[in-house]
């Protein structure tokens, strides 16, 4: 079929979902809402696949566009409605629609209760176009467009529930956070446009291909990049901009599964592989990306072990995950930022889902410390949240284990990492395999901890079963997408790294990357497994088997337990030192300036040109000496200024 | 044309005036404002897209002795400017139907007084007839506030007046300056106000020194119309005057009134004094970039749902500021933008905050909260205005705000960067009032639940629709508005040093000015030649 046409259904179905729902926003039947919307997904997600299907084959092209409606046309900014599928953004609209679909469908059943679904699917399909503007945009600026627009999405989304203060508060927090990224991304634009006088992304990477590798701190590139990584810090949870992602969980869960952890938060990721090209020439930005990724993914997954509420659990596992990614892209192994990418999509919505199921069958409890024993009444639940469990925490060969460890071995091995690298993802690893140890225990294992007599945990309808089977199948083959050559080698039929193959040429490498000693690969990969491994008993033995060992172990370390358990006071920190102070001294700013100092200046005009006035009145007193004595003063400052003042004031005044 | 354009109105002013019967004034005013509305759309079939000149030009001398004329014309950059101010005023009538509710007569009429001061502003090619319109519109603007305005209405009035009229003296010396200067120099040795010919004077600029003609005149000018912008450190009668202005005066203040100021740096203040433009622009810069966070601050702390967008006003003005003297395609093109997007967000916002006055009588914000469950059709529409307002892409204040920071960006890496901080304090000031309002439980204003809030009617849906629809409009297909503008905008920033326009009349014939045999009055003697060293081109 015509791509034009393949794109524009791509692109609007989901506008249509929206407007269909959003102009019926009143009606409460769930089952038209989420059907219509769950279609438009549906729809989206085949269109890309026709597309995405034109990529394959002998002499296939590298890529497919669309160009649609001339946007912004001011000076040398040319900019399109222009779409692009090329090898980085298929496996992006794949996973986006597909996933996205999935979480629709899961939507159905789990919003049936609610009383405003079609507004609820609306949003959702909002969202959807957005994402999609986002990944398909072939420029900087549409990307931006769609950045923004899944950014109000998800504002939307969060505050859902708005009633309860809390929560419109923490769409706010999102917005305003993700702004803070935004103007990042913003600056990063204008850099870059001037420096090569386009946004178009081909465009770019060919204008710098022939430019070459920046040493210092200074230069274009590496502020493009760092600014841009601002962006990206924000929309995808980084230090220091990661607090929203917490409170996001206040949004309904599978929003949390498509938004908060599958889809619009891997965005900030998506960027950097896009613009690898310009990226690895500038090795001081991917600095700080690795170390901030790094420093990420250590922190959130200590905050992890120490939190109760269910979703908080995976939201601070997302940010670390988000922080594995970063990392990767930091030491230029951008193909395993991509691949890490994809296979989180899979387990992160995976567990999302399985947590929403679980709070839905709990009647909306999310504290884990009240649950307990649910493997028995919620056997599929268990099961798919089993499987994410594995692929998650590192074990062969579930999804997680390869991507993951590919980003370990790049951390160790590329000519930008290093060892400390690799040590802070090391230790990652292990807190996330204990955090996720312990929310299974929690929750599905040990000896239930709520009324058994008035709760009756049961599954819902196979609306919410089926995307659950289907990521579980996900999470446990995606990682076979990227088999490492050491694995291949040894296995029948020596399957390649079909990943690598297929952006091979899309995104670049640093110079010297990808050597490294095979033995080392796999004593790393070695000690990798076994410190998961080692971990994840280590929380089985806490909660399952001797569950008094936490309080204990927790009563014997209490400050560094104060510490993680209140996220290490950052929130706190921001509103004393950050927030509080803008917003008292844009009092004192309105108070003193506005009312005292401008106003009261203007009044004291006023008061001047008075007194003028009332002297001036003095002046014509009727006395006939006095007008001739001002008269002769007049006629004298006259002939004064016309001979020499000119001259004189210029001197004064002048240069 | 245009001066149908610009006396119907004083036309429909008299045929209001003398209605037989006060229920008629409304639709009456309504329909006749539509009209011309309509009537002024005619504009955009007329006008020729592709030349920089001045276009559908009338003249007429006026004042022979002193090279005063009756001279209209319009460009690309004056274009949309009269028609959005056509545009709002049915809207403003549309939007006060049942807010004003005593002497309605004299208010419509004052409107549309009003709306020939501003028109004939934007169309005005001969400095005195400018002013005399930029005063003119000083007068029923004084009626509107100090008749149907609040509590404090005599103070705002008073500042309000005192702050403009302050700038203007200074204009109306520099514009006296100008045109004996024009006689000095100009070949014709006549006396002029006719901006096409005072464009051609070469005023000499001294880099450095403060004391020279094209410096003073430029800030004599610029006074005025930082005044009337209104610019930081000289914003602070725009709180009082919209807090205290009935919700048509603040809709017609803040959507069309502002932009006399910012319009008078394109047509005045930049292409006759281009040095002094260039040199001091980072004064504007820094006041402009002040202005954006200064206002977004304060306007994030105000209790009253106005006030505050009255200060978001201050920082969006701040904008524009900045995007005129970065004095480039990017920064020209998306100040004109803002100019426009501001018209109809920050007039919707005002329409909607006149709405839930007219319920609530309150405009605290701590009194509210929890509306959206009261009004969700309010709360849409307010929401969307909020979104153009914060510039989220796909609405107009995207594009406006985005050029304008590109161009200031390319201007100055510093201001720019200062200026992408208020990016995130106008989404911060504009959430949190939306978030306070309609959030959260339902607050004291709100929670009755015997006597609940309405929510809107049908004429106030019909109302904020065109202004919706607009926002979206401007946001996704701004070339059908820019592709008007592209060429005056380009030939202003890239001749503006030797900037000269020609005018062509109604039929596409250039215009000639013609100049009297000899001149009336004697050139005065050489003690200004000499001072003022002034020079034809």
């Amino acid at each position: 079929m015509n791509e034009k046409i393949l794109f524009a259904v791509l692109l609007l179905a989901p506008v249509v979902g929206f407007l269909f729902n959003g102009f019926r926003w009143k009606s409460k039947n769930y089952m038209i809402a989420g059907s219509v919307a769950t279609g438009a997904a549906g729809i989206s997600f085949l269109s890309a696949l026709l597309l995405v299907s034109k990529l394959f084959g002998e002499g296939a092209p590298k890529s497919v566009s669309a160009g649609f409606f001339d946007w912004i046309l001011v000076g040398g900014l040319q900019v399109g409605a222009s779409f692009v599928i090329d090898h980085i953004s298929a496996l992006m609209v794949l996973v986006v629609t597909g996933v996205g679909t999935l979480i629709h469908l899961f939507s159905v059943g789990y919003m049936s209760h609610d009383e405003r679904p079609s507004k609820y699917f609306a949003y959702l399909n909002l969202f959807l176009f957005n994402m999609l503007l986002l990944i398909l945009g072939d420029n900087l600026l549409l990307m931006f467009v769609g950045w923004e627009g899944v950014g109000l999405s998800s504002y939307l989304l969060i505050g859902f529930w708005f009633s309860d203060k809390e929560k419109a508060a923490a769409g706010m927090k999102a917005f305003v956070t993700n702004r803070i990224g935004d103007a990042g991304f913003l600056l990063g634009i204008f850099t870059l446009f001037f420096l090569l006088g386009t946004v178009n992304f081909s465009e770019i990477i060919a204008k710098v291909a022939g430019m070459s590798v920046e040493t210092g701190w200074t230069g274009p590139l590496t502020l493009a990049g760092l600014f841009l990584f601002v962006g990206a810090a924000g929309k995808s949870a980084q230090i220091p901009l990661y607090v929203w992602l917490p409170d996001a969980m206040a949004g309904p869960t599978p929003v949390s599964a498509l938004i908060h952890a599958a889809t619009m938060v891997t965005a900030g990721v998506y960027m950097i592989v896009r613009l690898s090209p310009m990226f690895v020439l500038a090795p001081n930005a991917l600095l700080i990306v690795a170390i901030v990724g790094a420093a990420t993914a250590v922190m959130a997954a200590t905050i992890g072990l120490a939190q109760f509420d269910i979703k908080k659990v995976l939201a601070y596992s997302t940010v670390s995950q988000l922080g594995f990614m970063f990392l990767a892209c930091g030491v230029g192994a951008f193909g395993a930022a991509m691949f890490h990418l994809i296979t989180h999509a899979f387990f992160k919505a995976l567990m999302f889902l399985g947590s929403g199921s679980v709070i839905h069958a709990m009647h909306e409890e999310q504290d884990i410390r009240k649950m307990g024993g649910l493997k028995k009444y919620l056997p599929i639940t268990h099961a798919t949240f089993f499987v994410g469990w594995i692929a998650i925490i590192g074990i062969p060969p579930f999804a997680g284990f390869f991507s993951k460890d590919e980003i370990l071995w790049f951390a160790f091995s590329s000519p930008l990492g290093g060892f400390p690298l690799w040590f802070a993802g090391v230790v990652g690893a292990a807190c996330t395999a204990f955090y996720m140890t312990r929310l299974m225990a929690l929750t599905f294992w040990a000896k239930p901890r709520f009324d058994e007599k008035h709760t009756h945990p049961h599954e819902a309808g196979p609306s919410m079963a089926i995307p659950l089977i289907i990521l579980a199948v996900l999470s446990a083959v995606g990682g076979f997408m990227g088999i490492p050559h050491v694995i291949g080698e040894i296995l029948p039929g020596h399957p390649g790294n079909w990943l690598e193959h297929w952006l091979e040429g899309s995104i670049a490498k640093p110079e010297g990357f990808g050597h490294g000693s095979k033995v080392m690969e796999w004593a790393l990969m070695g000690i990798s497994v076994s410190v998961a491994s080692l971990s994840a008993l280590t929380a089985y033995n806490f909660y399952v088997v001797d569950p008094e060992r936490p309080a204990k172990f927790v009563a014997s370390l209490p400050k560094l337990h104060n510490l993680i358990y209140n996220k290490y006071f950052v929130d706190e920190i921001y509103f004393a030192k950050i927030i509080n102070p803008i917003v008292g001294g844009s009092r004192a700013l309105w108070a003193f300036v506005d009312v005292n100092f401008i106003d009261r200046g203007t009044f004291i005009v006023g008061d001047f040109v008075k007194g003028i006035g009332s002297t001036a009145r003095t002046l014509q007193n009727g006395n006939l000496q006095q007008y001739a004595m001002y008269i002769a003063i007049a006629v004298a400052a006259i002939f004064l200024y016309l001979l020499e003042a000119p001259k004189r004031l210029l001197e004064i005044f002048g240069g | 044309m245009l001066s149908l354009i610009v006396f119907l109105p004083l036309l429909a002013a008299l045929i209001v005036a003398v209605l037989p019967k006060d229920s008629w004034v409304r639709p009456t005013a309504f329909v006749l404002a539509a009209l011309q509305f309509l009537f002024s759309l005619a504009l955009l079939a007329q006008y020729d897209p592709s030349t920089p000149a001045l276009q559908l030009t009338e003249y007429r001398p006026w004042i022979e002795e002193l090279g005063i004329s009756y001279f209209l014309g319009i460009d690309g950059i004056s274009l949309w400017l009269v028609l959005l101010t056509t545009f709002l005023l049915p809207v403003v009538i549309g939007g006060s139907w049942t807010a004003i509710d005593k002497r309605s007569k004299l208010f419509h009429a004052s409107l549309f007084v009003l709306q020939t001061a501003m028109l004939g502003s934007f169309v005005a090619m001969d400095l005195v007839l400018f002013y005399v319109f930029f005063e003119l519109s000083l007068v029923p603007m004084y009626f509107i506030v100090g008749i149907w305005g609040g509590a404090r209405r005599i103070y705002a009035t008073m500042k309000f007046f005192i702050y403009t009229m302050l700038g203007s003296l200074l204009m109306l010396l520099a514009i006296i300056y100008l045109m004996f200067t024009a006689q000095e120099v100009l070949p014709s040795h006549q006396m002029t106000a006719n901006i096409l010919e005072l464009y051609k004077l070469d005023i000499p600029f001294i880099a450095g020194q403060f004391l020279n003609p094209q410096t003073l005149l430029f800030f004599a000018f610029s006074a005025a119309f930082a005044i009337k912008v209104p610019m930081f450190p000289v914003h602070t009668w725009l709180p009082d005057a919209h807090v205290e202005a009935p919700t048509p005066g603040s809709v017609v203040l803040a959507g069309v009134m502002l932009k006399m100021g910012s319009y008078g740096f394109l047509r005045f203040v930049i292409p006759l004094f281009p040095e002094a433009a260039e040199h001091y622009a980072w004064v504007f810069l820094f006041l402009g970039v002040v202005g954006i966070l200064y206002g977004a601050l304060v306007a994030m702390v105000q209790p009253d749902i106005k006030k505050l967008v009255a200060y978001s006003s201050v920082s969006h003005m701040g904008y524009v500021m900045m995007g005129l003297f970065a004095l480039n395609t990017y920064g020209v093109t998306g100040s004109i933008y803002q100019m426009l997007n501001h018209g109809v967000s920050t007039g919707a916002l005002f329409l909607l905050v006149g709405m839930i006055y007219e319920r609530t009588h309150s405009r605290e914000i701590d009194k509210y909260g929890g509306l959206a469950k009261v009004m969700p059709i309010y709360t849409i529409l307010f929401f969307i205005v909020t979104l153009s307002s914060i510039a989220v892409p796909m609405t107009n204040g995207f594009i406006g705000e985005f050029l304008i920071l590109l161009g200031s960006f390319q201007a100055s890496k510093f201001f720019g960067i200062w200026a992408v901080v208020g990016v995130v304090l106008g989404a911060v000031y504009m959430l949190w009032m939306f978030k306070r309002v309609f959030f959260g439980e339902a607050g004291e204003l709100v929670k009755d639940e015997h006597h609940p809030l309405r929510d809107l009617g049908k004429r106030e849906i019909a109302v904020m629709a065109p202004l919706i629809v607009l926002i979206f409009w401007m946001g996704l297909l701004p070339n059908h508005f820019l592709k008007y503008s592209k060429v005056s905008i380009e030939h202003l920033v890239e001749t503006k040093d030797a900037y000269q326009l020609a005018a062509l009349d109604a039929e596409g014939r250039t215009v000639v000015f013609e100049t009297p045999a000899k001149p009336i009055l004697k050139p005065l003697d050489s003690v200004t030649t000499r001072v003022a060293g002034v020079e034809a081109k």
